[in-house]
Order: structure tokens, then C-alpha cells, then sequence
């Protein structure tokens, strides 16, 4: 197939800064988002991922003036998500230059969000950001439940579900992330990417856990996932965007080099 | 001054267009307007789109854009981008049937060649089964020569978002072609006319030496 794999850095931000934790804990300074955004597009970056896990609403402007400056510079799509509850959020993040926005604990509280959400702006700008946990036990078949902040409130909703019926309201596509996961380095849930991407009709996008660029082939080939995001592999230097394309055109994934 | 107008329906987002522009030329000032007057008073004319094509026919008609496309075809250079593309076929299967402007002779199509449980899918000819939206890189092929193709090497992948693409009738010329289960075309020129259904503004550099190459363009194929 034609349509290349996509590879998405994700920046998390506070107050204007990239940081990187371990399972929220051990948070580190990663440096300033415009500066990495620009490096990772001239890298070859397929997409720029913007989590924004500023609470104070002093940080949510230092939010938009810092989307505005990537958005002034970087000529790829801009995705940004966290804090993301209505309409007019939606608005101002377009206005400011992104591309598309992750909705995450908003479509949890209401899910009618994302119905009203994709048919105001459009499916293609509406990321839904669903954070899942494995809940069976071994042996048993596989289920996974959607969780809320940072993974430490279970919801009761199956992923799977979830996925069909966000997908349903219009989201363009999912951004999915194992709780289980993130931040260990231990690669992706690739089960759970595969159950979720078989049986939905959009684009997913792995997530949580990247620790070597075998994973990130492992997201595509095993997880059926359609773009992969990491963030601290690329943040601390271990690898650079380019050998991570490189690698995965090797494997035969199909990239844009 | 090379005075550029981006049309204005309310629907997407101008500004990724318009820092791109600004990016690629110095002498470049770059309107966002639905103002028929400002609109002809440009050099050149960016018509963008995206979201449900029903909602944007609506809009484009109720604003009389419809009126001031037409117009502007006659006499300058216009881009058509992504659903900008799309509203200047003659009709759309999207919402259940929308007419659209009809200045290019063809149709706006959903993206399937199957059905399973009477739903739509798509199919690659060898079975696997393929995501709509169509998002991500892909590849355009040019396929006739054209001044905004100059610099940017052909098979170049371009970023494209949409659920829908387009077949011109025989008599149209398509610039270049994509592949994602059908053929379709990803650009087409026609007069002053040029039209993408790709993101040039998201494109990085192809996008942006496609965005340049219209900035210097005087409507010639």
C-alpha cells in the first residue's frame, strides 16, 4: 500500500515547557516546544502530537501562544489535546493553529461531546484520546476498561465498545494509549492496539511504552496501528526521527523517507 | 505587494494556510475574507475547505461565494484545496447527494468498493481493508505538466485528510493521481484553475514549493 505509516513525536507541556515523566511521577525538563517541534519536523516527523497538562488557566494562554508559535513555523499537522471540554476550547486550539484536537476525559463525562464536536468542526479534526488498562485476569480473555486521570480512575467502560462508539459519534480518528504502558519502555500493548484497530473503521494511533525502535515496528506490524507515538526515545536522544524511519522502511513498512 | 485572498466560509482553519503562504513569499500579503469586493481586489485566490461538504455548499451559497468563484475563475489564478477542490465538481455523494458548483465536470465519492453487515468498506485489490478518513502521506503521481508541479519531484507524498475523492469526467485534465484502494484524482488544473486535494500548507516541503509556485503563477498551464 501507498499511504505511508505515520511516526508522531509527542510533546507534553507544562507552563510552556516539554517534560516527560515515568508514570506521571519523575517529571523532566525536555526543553522549549517550539524549538523541538521545528527540530522534529525538519527530521522528517510525519505529525506533531501537543499535550498540554497545564491546569491553571494562566497556563492555557502560555497553551495557545506557544500552538500559535509552532503552528508559524511547522508545515505538518498539528495535534492538540488535554484540557479539551468545549466547543470554544475546540475553537480557540483551531484558531491558533492546530490541525486536529484529542479529546480525552470530557468524552468520558459526555460523550455527546464528540457528536456535537465532529459535526461543528468535522470528523477529520476530532481525535479521540482513550487511555485503557487491562482488567483480566491471566488466563482469561483479553478486556480492557477505559481509564481517567492518568490512568488512576477506572470508568467501567470496555475499550473496545468505547472505540466503536466514539467512532460512531464522529471521531476521525483514535489515539490510544496503554496505561499499563506508558512509560515503562516495555513496548505497546499490542493486543490491545490490534482489538481496537480491527474493529474500528479509522486511523489509530499507538501509544505507551515505546522503548526501542523494534516497538514502534511492532505497533504497525502486530498492533495493525496506522501511526505510532513515543515521546521520551526521541526527547532524550536515544534515537532520532530519522534512524526510526529508516528502521521501519527496512522492516518493509511502507514510510515517508 | 503580491496581495493573496483566502476565502472565508467559516468553515476550517485559514490560519495554517495563510502562515504558510506568509512563510514562502516576503512580498506577500495574505487576506482571510468572504468580501466579494476584497476577494477580486487580490492578485491571486486560495479557496480551502474542510468538514461536511453539505454544510460548506451552504455556506459558500448563502455568503454568495458561489458568485465570487466564478468570478474569479475568469480572471486570476485560483487554488482549490481539499473540500475547495471538492465544491467545484457538480455533485457530491457525501450527505446523501449535494450539488456543488459544477465549474469542473465530475463527481465527489465515497471512499468504498464494498459492503460487509451494509456497511461501506474499502479494499486494497489484494483484500486488505483500508481506514477511512484516507489520512496520512501518500503519494502523487503527476500526470500532466503543470508550472505548480515545477521544483517538486514527481511521486512526492503529500498529507491528505478526507473521506471523499474525486472522479473528472474524461474531459477534465487531472494533474496528478493517488492511489488508496481506487485511483482518484489528488489535483487537477483547468484555466486559472488549480486544485488539490492534498494539504500543500501541511505538506511541508513539497506543500510549501507548491504554495510558492502559486504565489508566482500568472494562470498559464
Amino acid at each position: 500500500m501507498a499511504l505511508a505509516k505515520r511516526i508522531i513525536p509527542c510533546l507534553d507541556c507544562d507552563k510552556g515547557r516539554v517534560v516527560k515523566g515515568v508514570k506521571f511521577l519523575d517529571i523532566r525538563d525536555a526543553g522549549d516546544p517550539v524549538e523541538i517541534s521545528k527540530r522534529y519536523s525538519d527530521a522528517g516527523a510525519d505529525e506533531i502530537t501537543f499535550l498540554d497538562i497545564t491546569a491553571s488557566h494562566e497556563g492555557r494562554e502560555t497553551t495557545v501562544h506557544t500552538v500559535e508559535s509552532i503552528a508559524g513555523q511547522v508545515f505538518i499537522p498539528l495535534t492538540v489535546g488535554g484540557g479539551i471540554r468545549t466547543l470554544e476550547d475546540i475553537r480557540t486550539m483551531l484558531n491558533a493553529g492546530a490541525d486536529k484536537v484529542a479529546i480525552n476525559t470530557a468524552a468520558v463525562f459526555n460523550p455527546e461531546f464528540v457528536r456535537e464536536a465532529a459535526a461543528r468542526f468535522g470528523s477529520q479534526c476530532i481525535v479521540l484520546a482513550m487511555d485503557a488498562k487491562r482488567v483480566s485476569a491471566q488466563g482469561q480473555s483479553d478486556r480492557w476498561e477505559i481509564f481517567t486521570h492518568g490512568g488512576r480512575k477506572a470508568t467501567g467502560i470496555d475499550a473496545i465498545e468505547w472505540a466503536k462508539r466514539m467512532v460512531a459519534f464522529g471521531a476521525g480518528e483514535l489515539l490510544l494509549t496503554s496505561m499499563d504502558r506508558d512509560g515503562t519502555k516495555s513496548g505497546f500493548d499490542l493486543a490491545l492496539n490490534r482489538a481496537v484497530s480491527d474493529s474500528v473503521s479509522v486511523p489509530i494511533i499507538a501509544s505507551g511504552g515505546v522503548g526501542s525502535l523494534q516497538h514502534l515496528v511492532d505497533g504497525v506490524v502486530e498492533g495493525h496501528a496506522d501511526a505510532v507515538l513515543a515521546a521520551s526515545i526521541f526527547h532524550f536522544g536515544e534515537f532520532t526521527i530519522e534512524q526510526a524511519k529508516q528502521y521501519m522502511a527496512e522492516q518493509g513498512i511502507t514510510m515517508r523517507l | 505587494m503580491n496581495k493573496v485572498a483566502v476565502i472565508d466560509y467559516g468553515m476550517g482553519n485559514l490560519h495554517s494556510v495563510a502562515k504558510a503562504l506568509e512563510h514562502c513569499g516576503k512580498n506577500v500579503s495574505v487576506t482571510v475574507s468572504s468580501d466579494a469586493k476584497t476577494i477580486l481586489a487580490a492578485d491571486r485566490v486560495i479557496f480551502p475547505g474542510v468538514g461536511a461538504i453539505r454544510d460548506c455548499m451552504a455556506e459558500i451559497r448563502r455568503l454568495g461565494i458561489d458568485e465570487i468563484v466564478a468570478e474569479v475563475i475568469q480572471t486570476k489564478p485560483l487554488l482549490g484545496i481539499c473540500v475547495g477542490m471538492q465544491a467545484l465538481m457538480e455533485s457530491s455523494q457525501e450527505n446523501g447527494g449535494v450539488d456543488c458548483l459544477g465549474l469542473v465536470k465530475g463527481q465527489v465519492k465515497l471512499f468504498a468498493n464494498g459492503q460487509v453487515d451494509g456497511k461501506p468498506v474499502l479494499r486494497e485489490s489484494d483484500g486488505e481493508a483500508l481506514k477511512v478518513p484516507h489520512m496520512g502521506w501518500n503519494i502523487v503521481q503527476q500526470t500532466s505538466a503543470h508550472p505548480l508541479w515545477a521544483g517538486i519531484a514527481d511521486g512526492t507524498r503529500f498529507y491528505f485528510v478526507h473521506s471523499y475523492y474525486i472522479t473528472l469526467d474524461p474531459s477534465e485534465t487531472a494533474a496528478g493521481m493517488t492511489h488508496y484502494g481506487v485511483d482518484f484524482a489528488a489535483a487537477l488544473s483547468k484555466g486559472n484553475v488549480f486544485a488539490v486535494q492534498f494539504h500543500p500548507e501541511k505538506s511541508q516541503h513539497g506543500g510549501l514549493q507548491l504554495l510558492s509556485n502559486f504565489l508566482a503563477w500568472n494562470g498559464e498551464s
